[in-house]
């Protein structure tokens, strides 16, 4: 099998404290990755350490095995790299076609012809094809700031495959969404990544939601890597147990 | 064509003749418009200038989120270049391609290092270029004249036409501005300006969509430089003579103002700023001293009470009055 993202040795400390501790891990092509632990865990900071927004203090990170370590973060996304925010980051002033039609047009011939060429960038179908993927037909041409906030996490991860990315990596995609939504995101996401085979890693505290969407997940405490494996595993894990329940 | 496309080319048709023909005396076909007179006109072209200037200030404040000080810096940089070439017998054309290149490379150093900074501190960045420029343009009498200046600049000969009378200067600044304004509409509707928006409004997340955020910051605060270049180009032969005055930093500051109270990231805004930031003091001329006092109390009251400026404030009095009339753009 083929390896999509490669962490190997990661670490990253904030003054005196580690918030990332030599952290490996690989994630396998089409694979959905779970990465859980408790708040302080070092998730995020592991997450922007991939990222690019983050440079660690060790480590490398590899996708596709070249390595990418400290790239920014727009050159990650034009190798093949996208992610959701934990917090709504979609772009409120702009309809919910033209947010998309945004997320691909970097992807779409160069700088200068993106400036003569049509005002699409010849994304409109493909947009098109994304919002029906994520079942916002009717909402198109609504401004994104209107939409309620379940259909703008909708509308968040929709815009992070517009590009056709190989990996997306996920922040809490289901933080404030409600049960019918998270249903249909869950399903979205499956049905998307069978579809198109692209690899998954997804920082997630709703443990229904993860164990039921990844194939596979790790579990962080104070930056170290404690677990990894099957969700039935994780589940009956006695260290996971200790470092959530903290006995 | 669609309703409302027919509906703005019409529009944009009669603007147009509105502008062609406003300084013309139609007495003489049998209209009973005497048209402007030499001064009018001067005031017309100057608006027309100023608005150029104002529309790169609106690129870089109103549609990429950044700060700039330094307009009127740029400006003169764009006006000595014209006035020291065309004296040097370098015809028109080429010294204004030179006047705006200048100002985007100019532009382009200065946004070097100031893309390490942000809002404020960049504003400081451009605020130090704009008084470093100023004593470059009085200081270095070799080349710019000093404080007496450079006199003599003459109006161009465009494809055979003399554009020294007033009139015909005005409709060759009008067909210019109205260039760099197509320029502008077409790279702001281009993918460019979509990259332009989520810059100003989520860099992060712009980032994490392939937009190269330094380098579209960096092109916006070029492209903006470059209008005042090119505005500057325009302003030198319209008065004829330039001393460093015009481009100190106090009207630097004018240029922010005008495109805030006009309406920053709306494409209008700055016209409308312009429009008010030449025509003002004109109506207020009976306040003599007292009119910048005025012009300040307003300037606060449309803060106050409409941040997004003149042109936001008629889309608000318009949906108001006619609430079927579509959405407000904000």
């Amino acid at each position: 099998m083929t390896s999509v993202l490669d962490v190997k040795n990661l670490s990253r400390a904030f003054g005196g404290l580690q918030a990332v501790r030599d952290v490996s891990f690989e994630v396998q092509e089409g694979e959905i990755l779970g990465i859980i632990g408790p708040n302080g865990s070092g998730k995020s900071t592991l997450f922007n350490c991939i990222l690019g927004q983050l440079v660690p203090d060790e480590g490398e990170v590899r996708v596709d095995g070249q390595v990418v370590t400290g790239l920014r973060p727009s050159e990650l996304n034009r190798r093949g790299v996208s992610r959701t925010f934990q917090l709504l980051q979609v772009f409120p002033q702009l309809s919910v076609r033209e947010n998309l039609i945004l997320a691909g047009q970097e992807h779409r011939g160069s700088r200068l012809r993106r400036l003569f060429g049509p005002r699409d960038a010849g994304l409109t179908p493909d947009a098109n094809r994304m919002i029906d993927f994520f079942r916002l037909g009717h909402l198109a041409e609504e401004k994104a700031g209107g939409l309620s906030y379940g259909q703008q996490k909708l509308l968040d991860a929709a815009m992070a495959f517009m590009a056709g990315p190989r990996l997306v990596l996920l922040d809490e995609p289901a933080g404030g969404v409600n049960l019918t939504m998270l249903a249909s995101l869950k399903e979205r996401l499956q049905a998307i990544n069978a579809e198109t085979r692209a690899t998954f890693v997804v920082i997630e505290h709703n443990m229904e939601f993860v164990m039921s969407l990844c194939t596979r997940i790790l579990v962080l405490a104070e930056g170290r890597l404690i677990a990894a494996g099957t969700p039935g595993e994780i589940r009956s894990n006695p260290d996971v147990i200790e470092a959530y329940l903290g006995h | 064509m669609s309703r409302s496309a027919l509906r703005w080319s019409l529009g944009l048709v009669l603007l147009g003749l509105v502008l062609v023909f406003v300084p013309v005396n139609l007495t003489d076909y049998g209209l009973p418009y005497p048209g402007l007179k030499r001064y009018g006109t001067y005031i017309m072209t100057l608006w027309l200038v100023t608005a150029v200037a104002a529309m790169g200030v609106n690129l870089i404040v109103g549609y990429s989120g950044q700060e700039t000080l330094a307009q009127a810096a740029f400006l003169g940089i764009g006006a000595y270049t014209t006035a020291l070439l065309t004296k040097a017998g370098i015809p028109f054309g080429l010294a204004f391609a030179a006047s705006g290149l200048l100002a985007f490379v100019v532009g382009i150093l200065l946004g070097i290092p100031a893309l390490r900074v942000q809002k404020h501190y960049l504003a400081f960045v451009t605020l130090a270029f704009a008084v470093m420029a100023w004593l470059v343009f009085r200081n270095e009498q070799w080349l710019t004249g000093g404080v007496m200046g450079l006199s003599g600049i003459k109006r161009p000969v465009v494809f055979g036409i003399n554009t020294r009378p007033f009139l015909t200067f005005y409709w060759f600044v009008l067909a210019v501005t109205a260039i760099l304004t197509f320029c502008m509409w077409w790279m702001l509707r281009s993918p460019w300006g979509r990259a332009f928006t989520a810059l100003r409004e989520n860099p992060v997340r712009a980032e994490s969509l392939g937009i190269d955020v330094r380098l579209y910051k960096l092109l916006t605060f070029a492209i903006g430089s470059a209008y005042g270049g090119f505005a500057g180009a325009l302003y030198a032969p319209l008065v004829e003579f330039i001393d460093p005055s015009p481009f100190a930093l106090s009207q630097s500051f004018l240029y922010l103002l005008m495109v805030v109270v006009g309406g920053a990231g709306s494409f209008l805004g700055p016209f409308v700023g312009a429009a008010i930031a030449v025509l003002l003091p004109e109506w207020l001329r009976f306040t003599e001293t007292y009119y910048l006092l005025i012009y300040a109390f307003l300037v606060m009251l449309l803060m106050a009470f409409c941040p997004g400026g003149i042109v936001a404030l008629v889309l608000r009095l318009k949906a108001a009055l006619l609430p079927k009339a579509g959405k407000v753009q904000p």
